[in-house]
């Protein structure tokens, strides 16, 4: 695809909290991200749109390092992480739920909990985790493959919380899980949003996504194609049904 | 009756010791296998040759500084194990995205190329090391059998560390983050952890420990460049017994079949020699992951 489809912003935004331009990456000889531009501002909570295989998951994962090589300038914070191995880019303040939950079987609640290292300060304690996720401490000895899928997910989400890192990827928290569990994760992503993290979402399901981001970002084929902000979002169906073919 | 049995108790405590004793190295050598496996996922065949180079180096501590036996149980290992950084850094980190047959492959070789180089400086027929003084002299006196200290001391030594390192494993931060990245080390290493880092030191302490199984054994068996391969594949079979990577199966099945082989030795023992890897056929029959793995 020629580089004159680059995506329209809406807006030049200068004040980035993370400034992502023309990031391409590989998994092995297979090219998966094509040029992705986008910015988060400190206090956001933005999604990714797109169809399956559109490149949302490899984002994140290319912001965190765990893609093969990987091109173009991630800014974190003002510094370039592009050349960062993933633990740096970890510890320099990004915090990360992965698809698949990423709970260890062989380590119990508290260890999973406790697993992430501190990065900074700033990170919610124990009390007030518990008090947002009340499950994870009546289960505090389970193993944590015991956990039913929507208290994998709180822990997912819990364990990052604890870090302090500022800016958190989530991809798709509320895949597979019963409605009154996404009703849960909502509340909880504006209840940390209040906390002044910043949030970087996957999201299948924009119905959701309208409940919690601040702005969307659309992909196709491997790059951002379209971004919207909430308010518009409601004008703009048409456009996204075309996106997301539902 | 009572006679009789107190007779055969008699003729068979003494095997059921040393039993012991081999069980004491076969558990360390395959806990420290089941360490650097879990994280490595490479199947450490130089781990003999790393045992027997434990043993040379208290040799050479002893006659070229004049460090004695306490000074070589610290030094040694730790001398081994950074032999095992340089090892991992430079060939085998290399490995990791293949299969485990090229990192088999791999430390084959080495232990091969070890073994010859210590062959060739000093000679196969074996060096003496001598026990340490205070764990010489007159051995214990059960009633029943007579119980060399230094024995005592290898059963008490090796069943110590097992537990030490168990208790490190599955009770500390430390332990907590090695058992994460076995699991799902890309993920460890988003979280802020330094990985490759921790996989090469996981390297260097399963090394370190059979660098301390070494020296251990520098007293019983002559310290001699074959004296690694000639525990290797016994160890090998305790580890598949006991199940690839766990660690208290490791430490469990060495200890206990090593007692299943003095008893042999007891009961039948034309059978001793072969007893452990008659047993191993049998697990892998019936439970291929070994006794705790998890399949």
């Amino acid at each position: 695809m020629p580089d004159t489809l680059a995506p329209q912003m809406h807006e030049t935004i200068t004040d980035s909290m993370l400034a992502i331009r023309n990031l391409q990456a590989w998994y092995g000889e297979s090219h998966v991200l094509h040029g992705v531009d986008l910015d988060i501002r400190k206090g956001e909570v933005v999604t990714l749109l797109g169809r399956n295989g559109a490149g949302k998951t490899s984002t994140l994962r290319a912001i965190m390092g765990l893609t093969g090589r990987r091109t173009g300038s991630v800014v974190f914070e003002g510094r370039e992480t592009i050349r960062m191995s993933p633990d740096q880019i970890g510890r320099a303040g990004i915090g990360y739920c992965p698809e698949e939950r990423g709970i260890f079987a062989s380590l119990d609640v508290t260890e999973n909990l406790m697993l992430p290292p501190k990065v900074r300060e700033g990170g919610l304690d124990i009390p007030t985790i518990h008090a947002l996720f009340p499950n994870l401490k009546e289960r505090a000895r389970s193993l944590g493959t015991k956990l039913s899928g929507g208290e994998q997910q709180m822990l997912a989400i819990a364990r990052i919380l604890r870090t302090g890192a500022p800016l958190l990827l989530l991809d798709e928290p509320t895949e597979g899980l019963a409605p009154v569990i996404v009703q849960q994760i909502g509340a909880m992503i504006r209840e940390i949003k209040q906390r002044g993290f910043t949030v970087l979402l996957v999201e299948q399901n924009f119905r959701f996504a309208q409940t919690v981001a601040d702005r969307h970002y659309v992909m196709e084929h491997g790059r951002v194609v379209d971004s919207v902000t909430n308010s518009e979002m409601a004008g703009s169906m048409d456009r996204l049904h075309a996106y997301l073919g539902v | 009756m009572l006679e009789e049995l107190l007779f055969q108790l008699e003729m068979s405590a003494p095997q059921v010791v040393l039993g012991l004793v081999n069980g004491a190295f076969y558990a360390l050598l395959s806990l420290g296998l089941a360490v650097i496996f879990g994280m490595l996922n490479v199947i450490n065949f130089a781990h003999g040759a790393q045992f027997m180079m434990g043993a040379f180096v208290a040799w050479m501590l002893l006659n070229w500084a004049g460090i004695p036996y306490w000074g070589a149980l610290i030094l040694s290992p730790i001398i081994v194990g950074a032999f095992g950084v340089i090892l991992e850094r430079t060939m085998i980190s290399r490995l990791y995205k293949l299969d485990h047959l090229y990192g088999l492959l791999l430390t084959f070789g080495l232990a091969l190329i070890i073994e010859g180089l210590f062959r060739n400086q000093f000679g196969s027929s074996g060096l003496p090391y001598a026990p340490p003084e205070s764990l010489t002299g007159a051995p214990l006196d059960l009633g029943f059998m007579m119980l060399p200290k230094y024995r005592v001391w290898v059963v008490v030594a090796a069943f110590a560390v097992c537990i030490a390192t168990w208790l490190i494993i599955e009770k500390t931060r430390l332990g907590a983050y090695l058992r994460a990245a076995t699991e799902n080390a890309p993920l460890v290493q988003a979280f802020g952890v330094n990985v490759p880092r921790m996989v090469t030191l996981t390297y260097a302490a399963g090394v370190g420990l059979a660098a301390l199984a070494g020296v251990l054994a520098a007293p019983i068996y002559s310290v001699n460049p074959g004296m690694g391969s000639n525990f290797i594949i016994v160890v090998f079979a305790v580890v598949v017994i006991g199940g690839m990577g766990s660690i208290l199966g490791s430490v469990i099945t060495g200890f206990g079949l090593g007692l299943v082989e003095g008893l042999t030795k007891v009961i039948y023992p034309e059978a001793s020699a072969t007893v452990i890897f008659v047993i191993m056929a049998i697990v892998l029959l019936a439970r291929p992951a070994g006794l705790f793995g998890r399949a």
